[in-house]
C-alpha cells in the first residue's frame, strides 16, 4: 500500500504543478502582464507537452526509440482539420467542434500508430529507429499529395492529382490543397483547450503506467525475455504504448494546427520529432513531469532569446548543450538531493530508507 | 544439510522407460521430453534427450560446462524451437507453442544470469508474474474503473504471500536492482511462482550465494514443492545441493545424457565421474 500512495502522491504533484501553471499564466493574461508573442506561443507550448508526454511513452516507458513522432502529429492535425471543416454545418458549437476534431485527429494517428506499429514494432533498437524515421518522412510525403475537398455529396479524396481534378460541385470548398497544405482555418484553439488537453493526456499516460499494463510495457523495456518467460505477450504491449503514444500525438497535431490559419505537410517533418526528442531526453527517459518542464522551457526560450538576433539559435544550442551536461552531473545530482532532503521536512521524504541514507 | 534425514525416493519407469519418483507413478508426467534435439546450423547442441519428470519431483540436470543443461531449459520454454523429437507438457504436445504460450501452459523459469525488472520495484516484479493471473483490460487501469482495484487488491495480497516464501515482504518497495544478489536470485524465483507453474526451472539457483545462503536455499526449494505440489528442475553445479534435494538426477556432456539414476547411483558412475574429473591413466 505504500507504494501505491507514493505512485499516487507524485500524480498529484504533477497534475497541481501543471494547474498552477495554468492559473498563474491565466491571471497574467487578465492583468495584460504578458507579451503578446509569449501569449501566441501558449497553444503551441501546450501542444508540445502533449507530444512530450506522449513520445516519452514510447522512448522512456517502452524503451524504444521512434524518430517519426511528427508524422503522427501530422495524421492528427490534418484529419482533424479537415474533420472541423467538414462540421462546420453539423456542429456549429465551437467548443464542442474543436473536442470533435481532436477526437478524430487522435483516433486517426492512433490507426496510422497501430498499422505503422505492426511491421515496425518487430524490429529492435536503431533499427527500430531508422524505420519509424522513414515512416515519418512517408507520412509528410503522402500529405503532400494528397488533395481533399468537401461539398454537399460529402468528402472527396485525390491523390498525386491537383485540386481541380476533385469535381467539386458548387460551393464546395478544397480542404487540402496537396504542398499548400490547409489554408484558411478559423483558429478554435485556446489555452484553456491546451490545458485540458494536457491534463486528459497526464491522465491517460500516468494511470496507464501505474496499472497492469503499463507494468508490462515497462517489464519489456527492462527485460524483454524475462518478460516473454512470465507470459506477456511482447507485440501487444508495445503496439498498445505505440498506438496510445501515436494517438495522443494525433491530438496535440489537431489542438496545434487549429491555432495557425494555415498549415502544411513540412512543417511535421523530421526536425519537429528531433524537437520532441529533444525535450524527452532532456525532461528524463521515462519522467514524465520532465517533460513537461523542458517542453515548456525550451519553446518559451527562442523567443527569450530573440534580443540576441542572428544569434539567437546559436544561444539555445549552447544553452541546451550546459542543461544536458548539468543534469547529467552525478556531483549536481548528489548536491539536489541532499539539499531536498535537508529542507523538506522529514514525514515529506520517501520513505524511511532514503532518510538513513540522506 | 543433513543428507542422511532425507530418504532416497525409489525411482520407477513409467510407459516410455523413464523413471520417475515412485508416489508419482499413477499420475501423468508433468514433462516428458521424447528425443529431443536441436542443431545450430550443423552444429549438434543436444541430442537424443529423453526424460520424464513427475508431478511432484525434484530433478537435477548436471554437467560440465557446455553440456546443453541450459539449451534443455531453453528448449522447454521454446525460447528455441527444437528441431527434433517432442516435448510433452502435462499430456499435451508442445510443438509450435511460443514461450508466452508455454508459460501459460505451466512452465516457468529463472535464468543463469539473472533476468529481473531492475528499475522497478519487487513487488511489481512479483506482480508482473502475476499479469496472467490478474485480468483486467488497458482502459480499466486508465479509467481506474472497479475491475483496476479488485484487480490491483488481489494482486497485492498474492505479491505479498508470494514474497513471504523467502521472507522478503519488507523488500516489496526497493528496487529490484538495488537487491544484493542472493535476494535477487530469490526474487526471480518468487516472480517464477507468480504465474502458477506445473513444473518450475531453476538456471544455478545457488550460483553465488554463500554455503548458508544455499543451505536455506535447499530447505526453501523443498517447501515449495511440498507446498505448491509442483515439479521442479534445478541446473546446479553445487554438489552438496544437487545430491541433498534431487530425486533424480541427469547427466550431461557434449549435449548427450550420459547417466540418469538416483543420487546415490549417479554419485559412482563411472562415466559421470570421468565426465567432471577425466580418465584415470592407464597403468
Amino acid at each position: 500500500m505504500k507504494i501505491m500512495r507514493k505512485a499516487s502522491r507524485s500524480k498529484v504533484i504533477t497534475y497541481g504543478l501543471v494547474a498552477i501553471a495554468f492559473i498563474i499564466v491565466q491571471l497574467l493574461i487578465s492583468s495584460g502582464n504578458i507579451s503578446s508573442s509569449l501569449q501566441g506561443q501558449l497553444v503551441p507550448i501546450c501542444a508540445y507537452v502533449v507530444m512530450a508526454v506522449s513520445l516519452n511513452l514510447t522512448v522512456g516507458v517502452l524503451g524504444e526509440l521512434s524518430l517519426g513522432h511528427a508524422g503522427f502529429m501530422s495524421v492528427g492535425a490534418f484529419t482533424g482539420v479537415v474533420a472541423c471543416i467538414s462540421l462546420e454545418s453539423i456542429i456549429p458549437f465551437t467548443i464542442l467542434r474543436l473536442t470533435v476534431s481532436i477526437i478524430i485527429g487522435a483516433f486517426s494517428a492512433g490507426v496510422a500508430g497501430t498499422l505503422i506499429g505492426i511491421p515496425v514494432l518487430r524490429l529492435e533498437g536503431d533499427y527500430l529507429a531508422i524505420v519509424t524515421l522513414a515512416f515519418g518522412e512517408i507520412i509528410k510525403n503522402i500529405t503532400n499529395c494528397l488533395y481533399v475537398g468537401v461539398d454537399k455529396a460529402g468528402l472527396h479524396v485525390n491523390f498525386l492529382t491537383d485540386a481541380t481534378s476533385l469535381n467539386l460541385s458548387e460551393g464546395g470548398r478544397v480542404i487540402i490543397d496537396g504542398p499548400m497544405g490547409i489554408s484558411g482555418i478559423t483558429k478554435l484553439s485556446t489555452f484553456a483547450m491546451g490545458f485540458a488537453l494536457i491534463m486528459v493526456t497526464l491522465f491517460i499516460v500516468l494511470n496507464l503506467i501505474d496499472s497492469r499494463s503499463g507494468r508490462a510495457i515497462m517489464a519489456l523495456r527492462d527485460n524483454r525475455i524475462a518478460a516473454e518467460s512470465v507470459g506477456i505477450h511482447v507485440t501487444k504491449y508495445k503496439l498498445m504504448a505505440f498506438a496510445t503514444s501515436a494517438a495522443l500525438a494525433g491530438a496535440a497535431g489537431a489542438l496545434y494546427a487549429m491555432n495557425y490559419s494555415t498549415i502544411i505537410a513540412s512543417k511535421f517533418g523530421f526536425n519537429t520529432s528531433i524537437l520532441i526528442l529533444v525535450f524527452v531526453v532532456l525532461g528524463g527517459l521515462g519522467n514524465i513531469r520532465g517533460s513537461i518542464i523542458a517542453a515548456t522551457v525550451l519553446t518559451i526560450l527562442p523567443e527569450m532569446l530573440r534580443q540576441f538576433n542572428n544569434y539567437r539559435m546559436v544561444i539555445y544550442a549552447i544553452v541546451l548543450v550546459l542543461i544536458m551536461l548539468a543534469t547529467n552531473d552525478d556531483n549536481l545530482k548528489g548536491f539536489l538531493s541532499n539539499l531536498r532532503n535537508r529542507l523538506l521536512p522529514s514525514n515529506l521524504r520517501k520513505g524511511k530508507k532514503g532518510a538513513e541514507n540522506g | 544439510m543433513d543428507k542422511a534425514k532425507r530418504p532416497e525416493t525409489k525411482m520407477v519407469p513409467v510407459p516410455s522407460t523413464n523413471l520417475v519418483p515412485e508416489r508419482d507413478v499413477d499420475k501423468l508426467p508433468v514433462l516428458e521430453a521424447r528425443n529431443l534435439g536441436i542443431e545450430f546450423g550443423g552444429l549438434t547442441a543436444l541430442a537424443g534427450f529423453n526424460m520424464a519428470i513427475g508431478r511432484t519431483e525434484i530433478a537435477g540436470l548436471i554437467g560440465p560446462n557446455g553440456a546443453g543443461k541450459t539449451t534443455v531449459f531453453n528448449l522447454l520454454t521454446k525460447v528455441y524451437q527444437p528441431t527434433h523429437g517432442t516435448i510433452l507438457l502435462d499430456g499435451r504436445d508442445t510443438n509450435n507453442m511460443t514461450t508466452v504460450q508455454i508459460n501459460k501452459a505451466g512452465i516457468a523459469r529463472t535464468f543463469q544470469n539473472i533476468r529481473l525488472f531492475s528499475n522497478l520495484s519487487v513487488e511489481d516484479n512479483v506482480k508482473l508474474g502475476l499479469h496472467n493471473n490478474i485480468n483486467y483490460g488497458m482502459w480499466n487501469g486508465i479509467l481506474r474503473l472497479p475491475a483496476y482495484w479488485k484487480g490491483e487488491r488481489r494482486a497485492h495480497e498474492q505479491a505479498m504471500e508470494l514474497l513471504s516464501i523467502f521472507d522478503m515482504q519488507d523488500l516489496a518497495g526497493n528496487r529490484a536492482g538495488s537487491l544484493p544478489y542472493g535476494a535477487q536470485r530469490r526474487l526471480e524465483i518468487v516472480r517464477a511462482l507468480a504465474t502458477k507453474p506445473l513444473l518450475l526451472l531453476l538456471d544455478e539457483p545457488a550460483a553465488g550465494m554463500n554455503p548458508s545462503e544455499t543451505a536455506e536455499l535447499m530447505e526453501n526449494i523443498v517447501k515449495i514443492r511440498d507446498t505448491l505440489q509442483i515439479a521442479i528442475i534445478l541446473i546446479e553445479h553445487d554438489m552438496n545441493l544437487v545430491m541433498g534435494i534431487c530425486e533424480g538426477i541427469c547427466v550431461l556432456n557434449f549435449g548427450k545424457i550420459i547417466a540418469k539414476g538416483t543420487p546415490r547411483e549417479i554419485r559412482n558412475n563411472p562415466q559421470v565421474i570421468e565426465a567432471y574429473l577425466g580418465k584415470k591413466k592407464e597403468g
